[in-house]
């Protein structure tokens, strides 16, 4: 889009909505579905326990249609384009999977449906859990948690349990680098413990000397990402863990990052206690545009026993051909269910069809060409961009997005730009611990020429930065909408649509 | 089988300008004697042995589309118009990630934003976030708030024992850390028991409408004994029910948490939910979770945006309310879609389907000789059948026998109700498959050896 253009555009008189609402389409007395009528005698409804109105739209499911289909077109999303998203692992999702997902004899069993009539789904479970364990070296799995934030709060709650357990209550802190996802400190605070946090070196790596000075009698355990969230794989990694275990404390890993460790280590190999999984990056299930996930937590032998559930399991074995039975079993101290039911057994189903697709070595290819794209983009941007870390990195790395003598372009005018170029930004302020962060993923599937083209696009923003810092400013000039006006959101909240607001002013 | 596109030149390729010899050298970093493991899986496979080997174990499930199935509990057989899944399946919205950079998200984030407005109005209440995990997680972010609301001044939770035991149970679990205490539930609390227990320290009351056992209490005076009390009143609702019964906003709930299963997402063998929240707009800023606001674009188009973010845990890190990053996205864009197409019309139709094929069926069965049904109250579409023989025997006899998916067994969540069957009926029974069940449980004798008479 020409700089003349873009002038153009921005005298236009208040634009229309690119989309009407809902309840702004359709007509009174219109419908979406026909409903049998009853085929039953029918009873008195209890006129004084009625509601008045339903204020639900009325459309036909035509309008139903065209305005979600219209709403799509508005999404970035990975079957449209490139999500090169630090930390986030926006692989591509494959269709088998979906399909496997609504056979109706997956998606149509009643949870609370006898064990014995649910075979199926439950060796589903026991299957993925031995995988899952495989993987991450671990003894026990736990599919419950419904997001990796919530397989992070099992963990921290088991890591709690067991010092409770153990008669050793007085161990409430953990230790966080100041790298860390922010869910980490959040987690922590849910699980009533304390957050202590501490700093990187300037290799990206926990400072030690620092870690062995806050490690004492009431630390819980540690919370740490593998490779961390700089994008690089700890350089003491066995030395952060002996300090732990030393002072009677649990290793915790955040398995967000779990792409870049796929028959590459095994984290209980390397001494961790306690970890989770994201089924929704590591292993192909869609985001969602924001859920569901699924979030397994992964413990050694001694921390099995605190496992949230119920927990799918083998309760008899067979005889001969026999298959065994599998069955339900809730932990002897479990720290309690997390959600109802056993976890997000939908994204079980895509998850065991994705690790079924690839086997062992196809998951090893999977790590070692992720790291291999983010080594190749990082190899392409290195000259344009400041690294603060100067080292081969794991499957995502983060650069600075700012240049001396451009002082007014930030990260975020360099996220909002690459949108221009049909490239959903990657994260952005993150790791706190970087200025003007820009951290960077591409995931296995993008093939060489997708990471040429996000190359390019980034070698041309930083030229335009100087160049024409304004089309950065004003950024994004191609999308459905300008930049948002967030603060005014936060400042006059409309969260609901009935009625809606004047903005007069 | 693989997604990897890489061929064998990109690879030289890449290798080069990175300035590496082998792809192996990238893992330099991992300590040698960790690195590479072996990995006990299976091989990989092609799509169609994927697709053999994971239908094989679809097949060896019975399931609600072959099935009459009688069971609730929490998870519903309702009803799922087919353009649902049709919207859910478009790419732009499965394969999107949450809705950070609402510029390229205005899909997501509008969708959201109506599915909100439409909680709203189904509860009556004036806030709707983007959604929780499940119904129970919604309660037990519900707590959260009551306790971030009162600053942990006050600790005590009273719940009532209508409540899905499930939810009371992830409750629990929750708030295991955080200093609250949970009573009320165990034992046989009336709800003038409950009134009884509020104190200074209640910072809320959760009931259930309708209660677990499918009745719908009388809420009319609770929400001003619960206020003068000085504490929050959360109701757990079904929000099909929602489409014939008075508001929660209207009965002066606070804070109205639920399931939207029911809401065009299928059974999936208990997940994913989706789990929804609705507040008072004075409570706003106490929400755990997602929540979409509207605004402007530099253009002064209308646009809307996650909203309310300094209370998040990506920026309060310690100091956040919860950790909550997602929610149920695709889940909140299901229920919306159900109740566009279902609209202003179709959901309370829905909602009447249940109660007439409930009642029938309620009506029907306390006819039989040693069956009875508790109608003393109103119920919805779920109800408690006392059957003369524990409940585990005649389920076993009305799949083996007639292939019906009896109720849920009682005695799994309460002692001592052996005998006790929560039926649920919903649109999707048709006569002839309540008939049938009235008829298999008028004799299950002739079916069933004496030897296991109690």
């Amino acid at each position: 889009m020409t700089t003349e253009l873009i002038l153009q555009s921005q005298k236009e008189e208040t634009p229309a909505p690119l989309e009407p609402l809902i309840y702004d389409l359709g007509a009174p007395g219109r419908q979406g579905v026909r409903l049998p009528d009853p085929d039953v005698p029918t009873a008195d409804l209890p006129a004084d326990l009625l509601r008045a109105d339903l204020d639900l739209p009325e459309v036909s499911e035509q309008d139903v249609m065209r305005h979600f289909v219209r709403l799509s077109h508005l999404n970035h999303s990975v079957d449209t384009g490139f999500y090169p998203l630090g930390s986030c692992t926006m692989k591509y999702n494959p269709k088998l999977n979906e399909d496997m997902a609504r056979l109706p004899g997956f998606a149509q069993v009643h949870p609370l449906q006898d064990p014995s009539t649910a075979q199926g789904a439950l060796a589903l479970m026991v299957q993925l859990q031995e995988w899952l364990a495989e993987i991450s070296g671990m003894d026990a799995v736990s599919l419950q948690p419904a997001a990796g934030a919530q397989g992070e709060f099992a963990g921290i709650l088991l890591i709690r349990a067991y010092h409770l357990a153990n008669g050793e209550g007085h161990r409430t802190k953990i230790i966080i680098p100041d790298s860390a996802h922010g869910t980490n400190p959040a987690t922590t605070a849910m699980a009533g413990l304390e957050v202590i946090e501490i700093p990187s070196d300037a290799n990206g790596d926990v400072d030690l000397d620092k870690l062995r000075e806050v490690c004492g009698e009431d630390m819980a355990g540690m919370m740490i990402t593998v490779p961390n969230t700089l994008g690089v794989f700890e350089t003491h990694i066995k030395d952060i863990v002996d300090v732990i275990h030393g002072c009677g404390g649990l290793m915790y890993m955040d398995g967000a990052n779990m792409n870049a460790m796929l028959g590459v280590a095994k984290p209980a190999d390397l001494g961790f206690d306690v970890m989770h999984y994201n089924l929704h990056k590591t292993f192909s299930t869609p985001h969602g545009g924001g859920g569901p996930g699924s979030g397994p937590v992964a413990v050694v032998e001694k921390l099995a026993p605190f496992l949230p559930g119920p927990i799918a399991a083998i309760v008899e074995e067979g005889e001969g051909d026999e298959p065994p039975l599998y069955g339900l079993v809730m932990p002897e101290q479990s720290i309690g269910a997390l959600k109802a039911f056993y976890g997000n057994f939908g994204m079980m189903v895509r998850a065991f069809s994705y690790i079924s697709t690839y086997g062992a070595e196809g998951l090893r290819d999977v790590t070692r060409h992720a790291v291999l794209n983010a080594n190749y983009i990082r190899a392409r941007l290195k000259d344009a961009y400041t690294m603060p870390f100067d080292r081969v990195c794991g499957h995502e790395f983060v650069c600075e997005g700012h240049w001396d003598g451009v002082e007014d372009i930030h990260a975020l005018d360099i996220s909002k730009r690459l949108m221009d170029y049909g490239i959903h930004p990657p994260t952005n302020y993150f790791p706190l611990i970087v200025p003007e962060a820009l951290l960077i993923e591409p995931t296995e599937t993008e093939s060489k020429q997708s990471c040429d083209d996000f190359a390019d696009a980034m070698l041309t923003i930083a030229q335009e930065a100087k160049e024409h810092p304004e089309l950065l400013h004003d950024a994004p000039h191609i999308t459905p909408v300008g930049r948002v006006d967030d603060v005014l959101a936060a400042k006059q909240l409309v969260l609901c649509c009935r009625p809606l607001p004047d903005y007069g002013a | 089988m693989s997604y990897i596109p890489h061929t064998d030149a990109d690879r030289a390729d890449m290798l080069k300008t990175i300035g590496v010899q082998s792809m192996d050298e990238l893992f330099d970093r991992v300590p040698d004697e960790q690195r590479f493991p072996p990995l006990d899986l299976p091989d990989g496979l092609s799509e169609m042995e994927v697709a053999w080997e994971v239908s094989g174990l679809a097949r060896a499930n019975v399931n609600a589309s072959d099935y009459a199935t009688f069971l609730g509990a929490g998870a519903y057989n309702h009803f799922v118009p087919s353009i649902v899944n049709h919207v859910l399946l478009r790419s732009e919205f499965y394969t999107a990630y949450t809705p950070y950079q609402p510029e390229v998200s205005q899909g997501t984030l509008q969708a959201i934003f109506e599915y909100q407005s439409m909680m709203v109005a189904l509860t009556g209440m004036e806030v709707a976030n983007a959604s929780h995990y499940d119904g129970a997680t919604a309660l037990a972010e519900a707590v959260t708030l009551a306790r971030a609301q009162y600053r942990g001044k006050r600790t005590k939770v009273i719940l009532s024992q209508g409540v899905n035991p499930q939810y009371r149970a992830v409750a629990r679990t929750y708030h295991q850390g955080s200093g609250m205490k949970f009573v009320g539930d165990k034992g046989n609390a009336t709800l003038t028991d409950l009134v009884d227990m509020l104190d200074d320290d209640t910072a809320m009351l959760v009931v259930s409408y309708p209660n677990f056992f499918g009745q719908i209490e009388d809420f009319s005076t609770l929400a001003e004994s619960v206020h003068k009390a000085g504490a929050l009143l959360c109701m757990v609702v079904d929000p099909i029910a929602l489409g014939l019964f008075k508001t929660p906003g209207e009965l002066g709930a606070d804070v109205v948490v639920g399931e939207g299963q029911p809401l065009g997402i299928p059974l999936s063998f208990g997940g994913p939910y989706l789990g929804f929240f609705a507040t008072r707009e004075s409570l706003v800023r106490k929400i755990a979770g997602r929540v979409v606001g509207q605004t402007v674009d530099t253009h002064g188009r209308r646009a809307y945006v996650m909203t309310l973010r300094p209370r998040e845990q990506d920026i309060r890190r310690e100091k956040a309310t919860s950790n909550i990053c997602t929610n149920q996205g695709l889940m909140a864009l299901a229920a919306c879609v159900y109740m566009s197409a279902m609209g202003k019309h179709g959901l309370r139709k829905v909602a009447e389907l249940c109660y007439h094929k409930a009642h029938y069926a309620a009506e029907q069965l306390n006819a039989l000789n040693g069956y009875s049904v508790d109608m003393s109250r109103p119920f919805f579409k779920e109800f408690v059948l006392t059957c003369p023989r524990p409940v585990a025997e005649l389920n076993d006899y009305l799949l083996e026998h007639w292939g019906i998916i009896g109720g849920y067994d009682l005695s799994k969540d309460l002692p001592g109700r052996e005998n006790q069957m929560l039926v649920a009926v919903t649109e999707m029974n048709i006569k002839d498959e309540i008939d049938t069940l009235v008829e298999a449980l008028r004799d299950p004798d002739a079916h069933i050896g004496h030897d296991h008479h109690h």
